[in-house]
């Protein structure tokens, strides 16, 4: 779980990336407040080979759900 | 419903290369357009100039020359805020260290002025022939490596908080105060003061396209900004932290479009010597670029990005815009700013002193710290 709530770009595509590399594959789960990041983060984890399972709405934010097999 | 999947298809198409391209191209046209029709030379919309020459409009310095209350920069400011209205992304924040968000933008400006102009310009320069902005230009790309190597390191300015909507309201005022300003007090041929206003008469303050023309393309950068995200400086961080080339392809789209428009217009002069609003101090050039580029990637924007960020609601970019307008009242009081002569007499200890306060910003300002 990636909280990047309150912080903007590129801080959460940085947290977004450390945490793929650090799992290598599986499943990642980032909280967002803006749509800037939300564009981000889900470009940033489709050029890692990630793929961008669902995009919820949640509070004022997103949450984002990121997985590799 | 029709009207929601339009927008939903706008959003997808604006977050998309072509998104970004068709943003960047589309400044690349305008902004030297807007020079012949009136603005001055390579500097169609630079944002550090026109924020200068607000300065000087409201008396915060008196350099007779750049004064003019530019309507691109209002422009820009609302045509952010209808699109964040129109799409729903109006988010009043702030609290993201403001105070070290000001002293950024005030040194940016004062670097920016030392080279003399914002990166728009740096590559508006580029595509009309100005050979010297090719050093401002390296300035600012090292300024920015220098700046990313801080971002790896953990620096950090803090997180945002939601506020009252109000606040994200407050520069979108002042903006609409100052074009209220201009419309009570309209530039008076051969004046130098309009009401409470003060206009160049000389120089590039005095030359400018049609009101209602700056007004309209700066709304529609604004919007078009706004929905693409467009930044110079997020172009090279990005690709130099990520290898990501998506900002980047609006920024190569910028030069492409400028360089053709400036070709079909009789804009492209190529040379060093006599290049309108530029001096040929080349380490300067750079010096200043460099202090400008490390205090926007500091601040995570460059100074059109941060206009757009303060329409969408972002009280900290609109700190940041004000130390930009401030720092341009220090830069033109003190004797900092450049002109087509060199470096002004105290330009060079500015930058000194910029490039020290952004080191101490970026090495004190670090998550393990805080």
């Amino acid at each position: 779980m990636v909280d990047a709530r309150g912080l903007s770009c590129p801080q959460p595509v940085m947290m977004t990336m450390n945490e793929m590399k650090k799992l290598g594959k599986g499943e990642v789960v980032i909280l967002v407040d803006t749509d800037t990041s939300r564009e981000n983060v889900s470009r940033a984890a489709k050029s890692q080979g990630w793929q961008v399972k669902s995009v919820d709405s949640e509070g004022t934010g997103y949450r984002i759900t990121i997985a590799k097999d | 419903m029709g009207y929601e999947m339009l927008k939903g298809l706008t959003k997808k198409l604006f977050a998309t290369s072509p998104g970004i391209i068709g943003v960047g191209a589309f400044i690349g046209v305008f902004a030297p357009l807007l020079q012949k029709w009136g603005n001055p030379g390579n500097m169609g919309v630079c944002v550090a100039c026109f924020e200068r020459d607000i300065a000087g409009a409201i008396g915060l310095h008196r350099a007779a020359v750049v004064q003019y209350m530019r309507p691109e920069i209002i422009g820009f400011v609302l045509g952010a805020l209808i699109a964040a209205y129109v799409f729903r992304e109006f988010r009043p924040r702030t609290g993201s260290a403001p105070i070290a968000r000001f002293v950024l933008g005030a040194f940016a400006m004062i670097g920016a002025l030392v080279f003399l102009g914002c990166p728009w310009r740096a590559m508006l320069r580029l595509t009309g022939g100005d050979g010297n902005a090719i050093f401002g230009f390296l300035g600012l790309i090292a300024g920015i490596w220098i700046g990313t190597r801080f971002l790896k390191g953990g620096y950090d300015l803090g997180r945002v908080q939601r506020t009252y909507t109000s606040v994200g309201w407050l520069l979108p005022l002042t903006m609409i105060g100052f074009l209220v300003l201009m419309l009570l007090f309209p530039q008076v041929s051969g004046q130098n003061q309009s009401g409470v206003l003060f206009y160049s008469t000389q120089g590039p303050g005095s030359m400018h396209a049609p009101v209602i023309v700056s007004l309209i393309v700066g709304l529609a950068i604004g919007f078009l900004a706004q929905r693409s995200r467009f930044c110079t400086m997020g172009a090279f961080r990005d690709l130099i932290l990520f290898r990501q080339i998506h900002l980047f392809s609006g920024v190569v789209a910028l030069l492409v479009a400028a360089f053709i428009t400036n070709l079909i217009v009789g804009q492209f002069h190529p040379g060093f010597a006599k290049q309108p609003v530029a001096h040929t101090m080349t380490l300067w050039n750079f010096g200043g670029m460099l202090l400008a580029g490390l205090a926007f990637c500091l601040a995570g924007g460059c100074p059109g990005r941060q206009l757009f960020m303060a329409g969408e609601g972002d009280g900290d970019a609109a700190v940041f815009v004000l130390g930009m307008i401030v720092g341009a009242g220090f830069s033109h009081n003190f004797g900092l700013a450049s002109s087509p002569k060199g470096v002004g007499p105290h330009g060079i200890a500015a930058v000194i002193i910029g490039l020290l306060v952004c080191l101490f910003i970026g090495f004190t300002m670090r998550k393990r710290i805080a």
